[in-house]
């Protein structure tokens, strides 16, 4: 039984909720491969993707969900300056609300802003991405794509390589694999590493080797262009050369293992053209199909969780 | 005017005993501890039973918005919201806007301090121009108009260079620089202490050792040009740490630290408070009871409520977004009652810290229950207990962190200068 009326991150989920939202994706992943791809469990609801940052596909992906399932889904992008960003949050919050929304799904730059918004609305809210915090859908995604391809999700060793510390990726992906029970090794530059990562209940390699050694599944990070700026590596070229992956690095993991990538890549950065396009071993664009469905499952689950007429 | 069965607190002395207290004008006629004579005719005698009575407290660093956001504090609010907190003295920041880094700015404030507050008010002056640590303020000109200290407010002078150039020509002045040390660019867009809380949270941290290093830089520049300096709010053992060792080298330099620090720390932030959101950010738990521990030994001088106004606006933001700073007035005394409560100090060493201790620093004759010291007085009751409601609070702005604590002690009445200022009983 899924309880929650929002879905903020990953954090407050169990396993059953996990399981719960993967097992209904698997019927959504069926049906998205069908001619006829139109459900109705969303008719009558208004969904509004509400990004304060700017993404093509994680918007993408929520509103071919949306649409699938039947609700009537609207865009919005709230461009912001970065001084005014936080002022319009609340305001723009209470506007909606008024429009009656049904599910919000928000992505903002900051790190809790969607929950704060969330405290503001009575509708259904669905993190897509805060700061450095969560991306919930992400994760799920991921963890759809490891269950399908290696047919289970414990007791698998995954290897999480890049800027760990400013991605909300990774954090999502930490907490969901740990729930389920598997071995997390995360493999970058010390200045890409969360501070206190030791408290983590995590392994922590800084050779890509080494970490990569026995590994069932390795995933890549983006590596942001203006972390370059920051000065957390020093040359694009060094990073590529010792946490690139290529197929000399990827031969340390197992010789099944998946290669996965959130996305959009930087080719030749953090991943070599050569392992992205590997069909053998690549899974990144099946990550994005599970999206869709992952996306379908979360909405439809919230959405019962919405009252009905005269409740 | 006669205060009997008065629990008479002197930190100065260091005695508490049961007592009364004479107030002649706006100054202390006498005390007498133990047995308590008859008062002589005529006088008007208040009877305090048998709560504390200690000096007022004295406030180094508070932010009142005048001159530029009276719409956050003015002069009237702040003063009210101090009476009530058994504060008789607020040390006002120079964070205005216009800057007080000109003479006229700092008259401005003296002037509608003295109109419009029931408490006293000196204020501060910039130690740069417009707090920007690049250029020295006119720091005579400055004095003269009335500043009692000088200082950056929450800004912290980056270059090593203007930083000596102000400690050593402010030396002959009589006023103390002030400084707030966190390293600034290991602060650089920082809103929480780094380690593991701020990392799971997502929120860009600075480490903890910011504040170490700016301090060291400040104790050595402090030796090499001689000068009196007071470093605002030490919030971490690594400061800890190289603070006792200047003192053990017989360096004169004098430390405070912040109510907040002293009461929280950085899990009380929970699910992105802003209202917790403080520079520096709160620290981790050994910090916070490392500073309580110093503030004890005496290592650290001074508490200091860093009385920091915002309207709700400021704060319904995202915590990365939102503003710096909480309301501590009316808290401060409660908050530093726990660690009587504790066991931690008794009373007069508490008063030490939070009356005597920033008079000295100041020059003022404050904190000191002694014949001839202004009558400026706290009566409380350190036992009452009460759920603080942020909305009850006399500040314009009501971004306290203490909202909805169970607190103990109750300021009953606040005298500044022989004069009630605050009386809980007639405000009901």
């Amino acid at each position: 039984m899924f309880a929650h009326r929002s879905l903020l991150g990953v954090e407050p989920l169990s396993q059953a909720d996990i399981l719960t939202i993967l097992d209904l994706s698997e019927d959504y992943v069926a049906l998205n491969r069908r001619r006829d791809k139109k459900q109705a469990v969303l008719r009558g609801l208004t969904q509004i993707n509400l990004f304060f940052e700017p993404s093509t596909r994680t918007q993408a992906s929520f509103e071919l969900a949306g649409k699938r399932l039947g609700a009537d889904v609207m865009n919005m992008s709230v461009a912001s300056s970065s001084v005014k960003k936080g002022e319009t949050l609340i305001d723009t919050a209470v506007t909606l609300n008024a429009m009656h929304p049904d599910l919000l799904v928000v992505r903002h730059a900051m790190s809790g802003a969607v929950a704060l918004l969330a405290e503001k609305v009575n509708c259904a809210v669905i993190n897509a991405g805060d700061g450095a915090h969560e991306h919930p859908t992400q994760a799920l995604l991921d963890a759809l794509t490891i269950r399908r391809r290696k047919g289970r999700l414990q007791r698998l060793t995954v290897a999480i390589c890049g800027d760990i510390a400013h991605s909300r990726v990774a954090r999502s992906n930490i907490m969901l694999l740990d729930k389920m029970e598997n071995r997390i090794r995360l493999i970058a530059p010390p200045t890409l590493l969360p501070p206190a990562v030791d408290r983590w209940r995590v392994e922590v390699f800084d050779d890509m080797a080494k970490g990569l050694e026995g590994a069932d599944v390795v995933m890549m990070l983006r590596l942001q262009t203006e972390r370059m700026a920051g000065g957390f590596v020093p040359s694009v070229r060094e990073f590529h050369h010792r946490y690139g992956l290529d197929r000399e690095k990827l031969a340390h993991a197992k010789p099944d293992a998946i290669v996965m990538h959130p996305g959009p890549m930087n080719r030749g950065v953090e991943i070599d053209a050569q392992v992205a396009d590997d069909l053998e071993r690549s899974v990144i664009t099946e990550q994005v199909e599970m999206g869709v469905a992952v996306r379908m499952a979360v909405l439809d689950l919230l959405a019962r969780q919405i009252p009905g007429e005269g409740a | 005017m006669i205060l009997t069965n008065a629990r008479l607190i002197d930190p100065a002395s260091g005695r508490d005993a049961p007592g009364a207290l004479w107030i002649e004008g706006d100054r202390i006629a006498d005390v007498a501890f133990g047995a308590q004579p008859a008062p002589p005719e005529g006088a008007t005698v208040i009877d305090c039973g048998g709560h504390a009575l200690a000096p007022g407290i004295v406030d180094v660093g508070v932010s009142v918005g005048e001159p530029g956001a009276r719409h956050r504090e003015s002069f009237r609010s702040a003063g009210r919201a101090a009476a009530a907190g058994g504060v008789t003295t607020m040390v006002v920041q120079p964070d205005t806007d216009p800057c007080a880094d000109d003479p006229a700015i700092v008259q401005f404030i003296a002037r509608r301090a003295a109109e419009a507050s029931p408490v006293r008010a000196l204020p501060m002056a910039a130690l740069t121009k417009g707090r920007r640590g690049l250029e020295m303020a006119e720091l005579g000109l400055l004095r003269d108009a009335g500043a009692v200290a000088f200082t950056d407010a929450g800004n912290t002078v980056a270059d090593a260079r203007v930083m000596r150039r102000c400690l050593t020509y402010a030396r002959t002045l009589g006023a103390p620089v002030i400084h707030h040390p966190q390293e600034p660019r290991l602060s650089d867009g920082a809103c929480a202490t780094e380690g593991e809380y701020a990392g799971r949270l997502g929120l860009p941290g600075a480490p903890a050792m910011a504040e170490r290093i700016a301090l060291e830089r400040d104790l050595a520049l402090a030796e090499l040009t001689g000068a009196r300096l007071h470093v605002d709010a030490i919030t971490t053992q690594g400061a800890l740490t190289a603070l006792r060792r200047a003192r053990d080298a017989g360096l004169a330099v004098t430390a405070g630290t912040s109510i907040h620090h002293l009461s929280l720390n950085e899990i009380d932030v929970g699910a992105y408070r802003t209202f917790f959101r403080l520079d520096p950010p709160l620290r981790a738990e050994e910090d916070r009871a490392a500073v309580a521990q110093a503030l004890a030994e005496g290592l650290i001088d001074l508490i200091a409520s860093q009385h920091l106004p915002w309207d709700e606006e400021s704060k319904r933001v995202p915590y990365e977004a939102a503003a710096v700073g909480a309301v501590g007035l009316e808290t401060m005394l409660p908050a530093a009652l726990t660690l009587y409560h504790a066991g931690v100090m008794g009373l007069p060493a508490l008063f030490e810290r939070l009356s005597l201790a920033p008079s000295r620093l100041l020059g003022l004759e404050g904190g000191r229950l002694t014949r001839g010291a202004p009558a400026d007085l706290a009566l409380f009751d350190p036992d009452a207990p009460f759920v603080l409601d942020r909305f009850a609070l006399r500040s314009k702005s009501k971004n306290t962190p203490f909202d909805r604590r169970r607190m103990t002690g109750r300021v009953l009445r606040t005298w500044v200068g022989g004069a009630t200022v605050y009386d809980r009983a007639a405000e009901g």
